[in-house]
């Protein structure tokens, strides 16, 4: 089985992120960048599969992104992956989901796949856009947000679980299809130290346009971003004090009705 | 580019959500500027039922689409039916709701009639006779401000209650049924059941309350303290990554950057410091109550009403004296 995981660099959760200097991104000088944290529910996912299907399955990394995703994908390679497809090229500097859906689409089909995983959106810029638009342009189902993943015996479909309002959906996919990850679908394993050193030896071939057959990014310039806002400031919070909390409270109260009108 | 824009209007369980009289109001600042009409499609089980519901709403047309292969909801049937009505219609604009529905629909059916897409915005304006969407980046750490070029149909999905709904405007809509094309047996993912949330209570995506609790809950009974609490707004209860780390709470109801955004009417957060990935997710809520034993913990730099106390004995007075007023 041809197993893909997809994987983007991104910075910490915990990361304070600031417009930069030009008004037109943030400043990454001192940011520290990650896996993308969802995208490590489909790496595990894959992993896992790849360990109960046997045989001569295989977990391919695809990552699009700088020069210095590298890293990120030898974090992948370290927790297992077998190899990685990197591309990378000036001409996606900035790039939309639908230009980067269609570069995936090219470079997934060359490597052939039964089963694609990925996160549920990357932590930066929040979209979930690309593995839907990765799906229409590969004609596959897709299956957002899953929280199970299971494949039938006999490998023909998937049954999984997708997160919806209030619930889960339970869905029966045929393969190929692309899944993307949410947060609960696992526990993604850590990197360990022969895997760190294994992970130095496995190949990852780098790709830019060129290779992959395009002439400029694809589906570019549907879009322009106008301006980068900083987060508005909150108000000045009304602390409600008094020598016995039940008072406090009691007042919080009245405010809430009287003042706020939320109750 | 077409003037006219399309609102989805998104059914679950039989009933048309609540954001979908939110995107019609963003419809109409869009149609003001272009000149356009508003048209909705209605689609699945439920549909003819809840189109008469928007009738009259500002709405040229309803198409209500409910046949076999579109009765439950599959991204490739429905993004089947919206490319087919936007190559039909020449619809500009596609508006729905950024929910699972929505975010799972609308890039594909973007990509299937070549268009772009904006997801999850909070405010749509016209500004110099161009389309502005403002949609939150880094979990709210930062907002982008983006607008469409070219000339493919531009699909916009709305986070709910962010703007007000539209009201009826008197006059009604021309409804029409309108077979769905699709091949059931063609769906490659289908939905064979909805496995519904123990508790019973609204997603905190949806709830107008939320009390959330933090690592300071110390242990998962003590959420029925908060449960308590929610239920008097028939709300829903939220927990910040560290409860949820810890143990206490289920993932589903997490609030932050790796859980859910959240914008509900009055957020109570309880023994919740404020991690900024817990500020991001929920720093937009129009009132925010804290309770902490930290005076100085960073959730009252976002809180509008604070109290410096142990949530233990605080938040059963609360839940005591809003009880009395709401009776």
């Amino acid at each position: 089985m041809k197993i893909i995981v997809l994987l983007k660099r991104v910075p910490d959760t915990e990361a304070k992120i600031l417009i930069n200097q030009d008004g037109n991104g943030i400043r990454e000088d001192g940011v520290k960048f990650i896996i993308n944290t969802y995208d490590e529910y489909g790496i595990e996912e894959g992993l896992r599969l790849k360990e109960k299907v046997g045989g001569d399955s295989k977990v391919t990394a695809v990552c699009a992104g700088p020069e210095e995703s590298t890293e990120v994908i030898r974090t992948a390679l370290a927790m297992g992956v077998d190899d990685a497809v990197h591309i990378c090229d000036p001409a996606l500097a900035k790039p939309s989901p639908f230009t980067i859906a269609e570069v995936l689409a090219k470079a997934i089909s060359e490597e052939g796949f039964d089963i694609i995983f990925c996160g549920k959106q990357g932590i930066d810029d929040d979209m979930a856009q690309t593995q839907s638009i990765l799906a229409e342009k590969l004609d596959i189902p897709q299956v957002n947000n899953a929280t199970v993943f299971e494949l039938a015996d006999d490998l023909s479909k998937a049954v999984l679980n997708r997160r919806i309002e209030g619930g889960d959906e339970k869905v029966e996919a045929s393969l190929p299809v692309i899944i993307s990850c949410e947060k609960g679908l696992n526990d993604p394993r850590y990197a360990s130290l022969p895997g760190i050193m294994k992970a130095k030896k496995k190949e990852i071939r780098v790709k830019n346009l060129a290779d992959l057959g395009f002439n400029e990014a694809p589906s570019s310039g549907r879009s322009r971003v106008l301006k980068w806002l900083p987060m508005p400031k909150g108000g000045e919070c009304k602390m409600v004090e008094a020598e016995e909390t039940v008072d406090a409270v009691k007042e919080l109260a009245r405010l809430l009705r009287e003042e706020a009108k939320v109750v | 580019m077409g003037k006219d824009v399309l609102v989805f209007g998104e059914i679950r369980n039989g009933e048309l959500k609540k954001v979908v009289k939110e995107l019609i109001a963003a419809a109409a600042v869009i149609t003001g500027e272009t000149g356009g009409a508003v048209d909705a499609v209605l689609v699945g089980a439920g549909a003819e039922k809840e189109a008469s519901g928007i009738s009259g709403y500002g709405l040229r047309k309803i198409a209500v689409v409910d046949d076999d292969a579109v009765a439950d909801y599959s991204s490739e049937g429905y993004a089947a039916v919206l490319a087919s009505l936007v190559g039909e219609e020449g619809y500009g604009y596609v508006l729905m709701g950024a929910t699972s529905m929505g975010r799972d629909l609308g890039p594909r059916a973007a990509a299937r009639v070549d268009g772009v897409m904006f997801s999850d915005c909070v405010e749509v304006r016209i500004d110099g006779g161009a389309l502005v969407a403002r949609r939150p980046v880094y979990s709210g750490k930062l907002f982008v401000e983006l607008t469409p070029e070219g000339d493919g149909p531009v699909f916009i999905s709305i986070r709910p209650n962010n703007i007000a709904p539209a009201g009826e405007s008197g006059g009604s809509s021309e409804i029409a049924a309108k077979p769905s094309g699709v091949d059931r047996a063609a769906i490659r993912a289908i939905v064979s059941e909805i496995i519904p949330l123990a508790g019973g209570r609204p997603d905190v995506t949806e709830a107008d309350v939320i009390v959330s609790g933090g690592r300071a809950m110390k242990e998962e009974s003590n959420f029925r303290m908060l449960e308590k609490l929610a239920d008097l707004f028939g709300g829903a209860v939220g927990a910040s990554r560290a409860a949820v780390d810890a143990g206490y709470a289920e993932q589903p109801i997490q609030v932050g950057q790796t859980g859910k955004v959240v914008n509900p009417k009055l957020y109570i957060a309880c023994g919740i410091s404020g991690a900024i990935q817990h500020l991001a997710g929920m720093r937009t809520s129009k009132v925010i109550v804290a309770i902490n034993k930290d005076a100085s913990a960073p959730i009252f730099e976002k809180a509008h009403y604070g109290i410096v106390g142990d949530l233990f004995e605080v938040v059963p007075i609360l839940t005591e004296e809003l009880e009395k007023m709401l009776q």
